[in-house]
């Protein structure tokens, strides 16, 4: 194939980013024997072309640890499947250029939008930023309500948690194809808002803060409840959501934008 | 006399199952030629179900709803209203209209689904795009690469009287494309294919032509064509 075995890879298994070097260009003929090949390497310094790929991330718990709510079968199709293969679909495109390289997962899903003039890369590159942050927004016993200040600042903005709760279900529901709901807080109004999304696009794309997503693509719920959205949509905010998970996202998102800051009008 | 006019309101509708009683339009859901197991093995007797009395049914429910909110809006003149309804008619009245056309595009086997197009239809795709395999190669091509909720389609465009593949979002229906006459479409609509084909969109393009209806096609051709 043209990868040397010997490739040693300088990066953790866990990040994300992993940088390999394609050797093939140095080895006359791939008959050379493993060791030879290694020898090869250890003394070549400069590689011909470097290749960037993206690895995928896991959900974090198992694939069937939100049952009943979401089956391991769909885990098994959603993230194995359609989360897999938009990244591999991402590193294939990838491979014909460097012009994109060396950016983090949310770079690279606003380099690619380039301001809604998307290049091909942009419906991978962003549903898979997309998926990773849908699983991490769920958690098996998930559920309930947010405390502290999370749960304040819902209610300051929504009025009380059922108002944003009945917001949210009411975003999906009224959704029109595929696409997503978004807990988002606004970078520059400083308060959270209920917001839907169509097919890949995500809040990222102007500039807010995501805390909460749900996938309403119908590969999300068809296999466990079929045309019934409403169901999926209830048990996603009685059963899955990760409230810690937001309150998480909450805390990153006040070092950017100040939520103490009074209002004042401008005279 | 009250019967007479009932009957005749009946005839109305173009075949979407249109009604219309006290000047308020109602539209039901229209029967399918055949038994829902029919299409198997290339379309599941399930997913013909669901897709059938749950989805058909649940755009024309809510499109009989944008409808009759509609009217309200517009006997009061309330513009932002009438505006504010065009999505849902264009995604609930879309859908009705695609499925209806849906459901006439596909014949079980022994009723001559599959069967390759003769007649004028057969030697214009022969024409325009070289052979049938050429034209379904690139309508498979087409399907498989929208993003998201859409539509592939096979039309004739009216003025040009030539035929044209064509993809459209959600359930847009062909004519918001021009002024094109849908022959065959195939949804790409999740729901159409995921019990079965789970996310291999290419498996069940490739096998929804074991079913293909080239009779209805051709005789909406032939009618835009003569």
């Amino acid at each position: 194939m043209g990868w040397s075995a010997s490739c040693i890879n300088p990066f953790p298994a866990s990040s994300h980013l992993l940088v390999a070097i394609n050797m093939s260009k140095h080895l006359k003929s791939s008959q050379i024997p493993l060791r030879k090949q290694k020898r090869a390497w250890l003394g070549n310094e400069k590689a011909r072309c470097v290749l960037a790929y993206y690895g995928l991330q896991k959900p974090p718990y198992e694939l069937d640890a939100l049952e009943p709510y979401m089956s391991r079968k769909t885990l098994e199709m959603h993230w194995g499947k359609h989360h897999r293969g938009y990244l591999e679909g991402l590193n294939k495109q990838l491979a014909k250029s460097d012009v994109l390289y060396g950016y983090t997962m949310e770079e690279l899903v606003k380099v690619t939008y380039n301001s809604g003039n998307p290049f091909p890369e942009f419906n991978n590159a962003a549903q898979v930023w997309n998926h990773d942050f849908f699983w991490e927004s769920m958690q098996p016993g998930g559920g309930n309500e947010p405390i502290l200040g999370l749960l304040q600042q819902i209610e300051m903005d929504f009025g009380s948690f059922t108002n944003f709760k009945e917001k949210f279900i009411e975003a999906a529901l009224s959704l029109l194809g595929s696409g997503w709901v978004w807990l988002v807080l606004k970078r520059n109004e400083k308060r959270l808002e209920v917001v839907k999304t169509s097919n890949a696009i995500s809040p990222l794309l102007w500039d807010d803060i995501p805390i909460i997503s749900l996938d309403m693509w119908e590969h999300a719920y068809y296999l466990d409840y079929k045309n019934e959205k409403g169901k999926y949509v209830d048990v996603f905010m009685n059963h899955l959501v990760s409230w810690n998970m937001a309150m998480l996202r909450m805390a990153r998102a006040q070092s950017f934008v100040n939520l103490a800051e009074p209002k004042i009008p401008v005279a | 006399m009250a019967l007479r006019t009932l009957a005749t309101r009946r005839r109305l509708g173009l075949g979407l199952g249109f009604q219309s009683i006290r000047g308020l339009q109602t539209f039901s859901l229209p029967d399918l030629p055949y038994d829902y197991g029919a299409l198997e093995p290339a379309i599941s007797g399930e997913i013909m179900q669901l897709h059938h009395q749950k989805h058909h049914q649940t755009y024309i429910t809510n499109y009989n709803k944008a409808l009759e909110q509609l009217d309200a809006a517009m006997a009061k003149g309330d513009a932002p209203t009438v505006v504010k309804l065009q999505s849902a008619i264009k995604f609930n009245g879309g859908g009705h209209v695609n499925h209806s056309i849906f459901w006439k595009n596909l014949a079980p086997v022994r009723e001559g689904g599959g069967e390759p197009p003769k007649g004028s239809l057969g030697s214009t795709i022969d024409t325009n795009f070289g052979s049938l395999e050429a034209l379904i190669q690139k309508m498979n091509a087409e399907g498989a690469a929208v993003q998201g909720s859409g539509w592939v389609w096979l039309g004739v465009d009216k003025e040009l009287k030539k035929l044209v593949i064509e993809t459209t979002a959600n359930q847009d229906p062909l004519v918001t494309k021009g002024s094109l006459v849908p022959l065959l479409g195939i949804d790409v609509w999740e729901h159409a294919y995921y019990l079965q084909y789970k996310n291999v969109r290419p498996d069940y393009l490739k096998n929804i032509w074991k079913v293909m209806n080239w009779k209805y096609a051709s005789e909406v051709y032939e009618k835009e064509c003569p």
